[in-house]
């Protein structure tokens, strides 16, 4: 099924967008989740999508992550050796194995993206031991090296997720979904659970991990502090519809649309 | 299908069983294998449509290797912990040719054993057997007999839970995409604690394997110990799980593989004793607790393998002796340490002495 080594077996081409969101909408019968929204993302790039809550912005990244299938539109994803692949074309097979390799997801509560009943060092090991990795040893190993690049103590490798703060299981979580090497991660609302003092430590460390790994990646979140911290565009979601989109700065520096402007100067306010 | 032969067969190879009121049971069998199965029922107490659709669960399970087959379990009147699943398989394969052994935890004797190889005996007029070689069929609890099987000869075990991956998947539509997909990464998982916990993999009963390199499979609670005799057996291994409804095989000749990791392999228990009776120094031991004073002893848990060394020995080494002591070369070579049932093992006194699966 998968080799035993344990980088992610997937590689994306060099060449064109990582990722092509092409007219993407998803109803719920005759309720809107989104619509027809395009947009690609390149490698390394970090793409912020912001709206009030009921904009759409779990319903898009869900489509996007291969989650739940559009109504309409395609999600292509760069394959190596294949180039753009409507990804929900793929088998469920090889989808899977993409999500778990090339890909991360980190979920606003970190108990739907961690295993709670086993300890955090099993936590970060599952991908390794899924794509095949049978070395206790090597498992063991990189499976510190993770938790120490997202500062946690790895003293508590064998400690159960239950005993960590809320903010050491979000750096588990990111740690869990890193050690494939993934290209392109996905994270809804990230920091929401935190306290605000926790929020700043992590928004830099996942800034930090972000450069320094060239990972391109997604963001939900309804805090346009956050996008202007992680991301270099961002959308502006309302109603279902990317209502503007630009270089992040540009965008809350000189927004254009009345929605955006309202968003903004409340963020000023607040 | 009730000869008065094969009820002369009963009483020659198990007269005991047929001796009226011997022991408490929970079914109304009990007693009435010694002249014609019971009034009323069918041969083997199923009907014959339901019969013939657990056969064909069987026939699905053996075609393919390790995968679970859902069949409509039926009541049947001993409770589940009785091995309703492994009954029911038995009673769909049995026929008047067949001779039967029951064995639970290795020993004919136990209430368990001797109340099924009564229903059978009861529902068929079947012979019915405590040696391991004289049986066409053998339905188990929580062992594999010492002695090796060969073509010809099934191997029933009675499943409480048959899904291997349910200790951490409690979704049943999950773990059957985990399947269908080969996604047995999370089995790892639960390996990796043992040994980031215990520094070893504690797990001794139940321990998972793969088969034919495809569906991992739940061996049912035999030890680990009984892991290699799966691998390549001539015999044919069906699994049956009456309150989850699943039958499983594994056919005569496929690999069984015990699940680890190539820093630490998979491992059999291994004893510093030999069976106090026997001598036997190849066989899984039960340790027996002998008096208040805290004395011990260690003896065969398969009762058949026990005695018929015994007998080979009294005879002056025989025949018996001799495949013996051949087969203790084939299988895994244990001494060593002591692992009590349930009790996780010692590191192994002498490394060499271990079967990697
Ligand atoms: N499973 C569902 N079934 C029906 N309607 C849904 C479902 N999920 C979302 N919706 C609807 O789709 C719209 C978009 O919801 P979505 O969860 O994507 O918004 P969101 O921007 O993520 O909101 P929040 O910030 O509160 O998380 C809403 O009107 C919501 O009620
Ligand atoms: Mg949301
Ligand atoms: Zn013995």
């Amino acid at each position: 099924m998968a080799t035993a080594s344990a980088s992610a077996p997937e590689f994306s081409s060099t060449h064109g967008p990582l990722l092509r969101v092409n007219a993407v909408t998803r109803l719920y019968g005759e309720r809107t989740g989104c619509r027809n929204v395009s947009f690609d993302l390149h490698q390394g790039e970090v793409l912020a999508i912001a709206g009030e809550s009921g904009s759409g912005k779990t319903t898009l990244l869900n489509c996007i992550a291969g989650r739940s299938r559009p109504t309409a539109g395609t999600v292509e994803y760069n394959l190596r050796h294949e180039g753009l692949r409507d990804i929900y074309r793929l088998s469920e097979a090889r989808l899977r194995l993409l999500a778990r390799t090339d890909w991360g997801f980190v979920h606003q509560n970190p108990r739907d993206g961690l295993r709670i009943d086993v300890s955090a060092g099993a936590n970060v090991g599952e991908r390794l031991m899924a794509i095949g990795d049978r070395h206790y040893g090597r498992i063991r190993d990189t499976t510190g090296d993770w938790m120490r690049r997202v500062e946690l103590d790895t003293s508590r490798i064998d400690d159960a997720p239950a005993t960590f703060s809320g903010g050491m299981q979000q750096r588990l979580q990111i740690a869990r979904n890193l050690v494939t090497h993934p290209r392109l991660m996905f994270m809804d609302e990230p920091t929401a659970s935190l306290d605000v003092s926790v929020q700043a430590r992590l928004l830099d460390l996942l800034r930090g991990l972000a450069s320094e790994l060239g990972l391109a990646a997604i963001v939900v979140t309804h805090d346009l502090a956050v996008a202007r911290l992680l991301a270099h565009r961002l959308l502006i979601m309302k109603s279902g519809e990317v209502v503007e989109s630009g270089l992040t700065d540009q965008v809350l520096d000189d927004p254009q649309h009345p929605y955006t402007q309202l968003l903004v100067s409340s963020v000023l306010q607040a | 299908m009730n000869s008065p032969d094969h009820a002369a067969q009963v009483v020659g190879v198990h007269a005991g069983d047929s001796a009226p009121a011997t022991a408490a049971g929970t079914t109304s069998f009990q007693g009435t294998g010694m002249a014609a199965t019971a009034q009323g029922y069918n041969f083997a107490y199923l009907d014959e449509q339901t019969k013939r659709m657990i056969r064909r669960a069987i026939l699905k399970a053996v075609a393919i290797p390790g995968y679970q087959v859902p069949f409509g379990s039926r009541e049947m009147p001993l409770p589940y912990g009785w091995g309703t699943g492994g009954i029911q398989v038995t009673a769909a394969i049995i026929g008047p040719n067949d001779v039967l052994k029951v064995i639970d935890q290795g020993s004919d004797d136990t209430t368990n054993a001797v109340n099924i190889r009564r229903f059978f005996a009861a529902t068929t007029g079947v012979a019915t057997t405590e040696r391991t070689t004289q049986a066409s069929i053998i339905q188990t609890r929580h062992r594999i007999p010492e002695t090796p099987l060969a073509e010809g000869q099934v191997l029933v075990y009675q499943v409480p839970i048959p899904e291997p991956l349910r200790w951490l998947e409690p979704s049943e539509t999950e773990t059957r995409r985990m399947h269908a997909l080969e996604e047995y990464g999370l089995m790892h998982v639960k390996l990796y604690e043992d040994i980031a916990h215990y520094g070893h993999i504690a797990t001794t009963y139940d321990y998972p394997v793969r088969v034919n390199g495809r569906y991992l499979m739940r061996p049912s609670p035999i030890p680990k110990f009984d892991n290699p005799k799966m691998d390549m057996n001539p015999a044919l291994q069906l699994f049956g799980a009456g309150r989850e409804k699943r039958i499983y095989a594994v056919p005569p000749y496929t690999r069984v593989e015990s699940l680890d990791f190539e820093d630490h392999p998979f491992e059999i228990q291994t004893w510093d004793e030999c069976c106090e009776f026997c001598g036997s120094k190849g066989s899984f031991l039960d340790e027996i607790v002998i008096d208040d004073a805290g004395g011990r002893m260690f003896v065969c848990s398969d009762s058949d393998y026990c005695s018929q060394r015994r007998a080979g020995q009294a005879n002056g080494g025989d025949a018996v002796a001799a495949q013996q002591s051949q087969q203790s070369q084939q299988s895994p070579n244990v001494t060593g340490v002591p692992g009590v049932p349930g009790v996780s093992d010692r590191p192994p006194a002498q490394p060499a002495e271990t079967a990697s699966s």
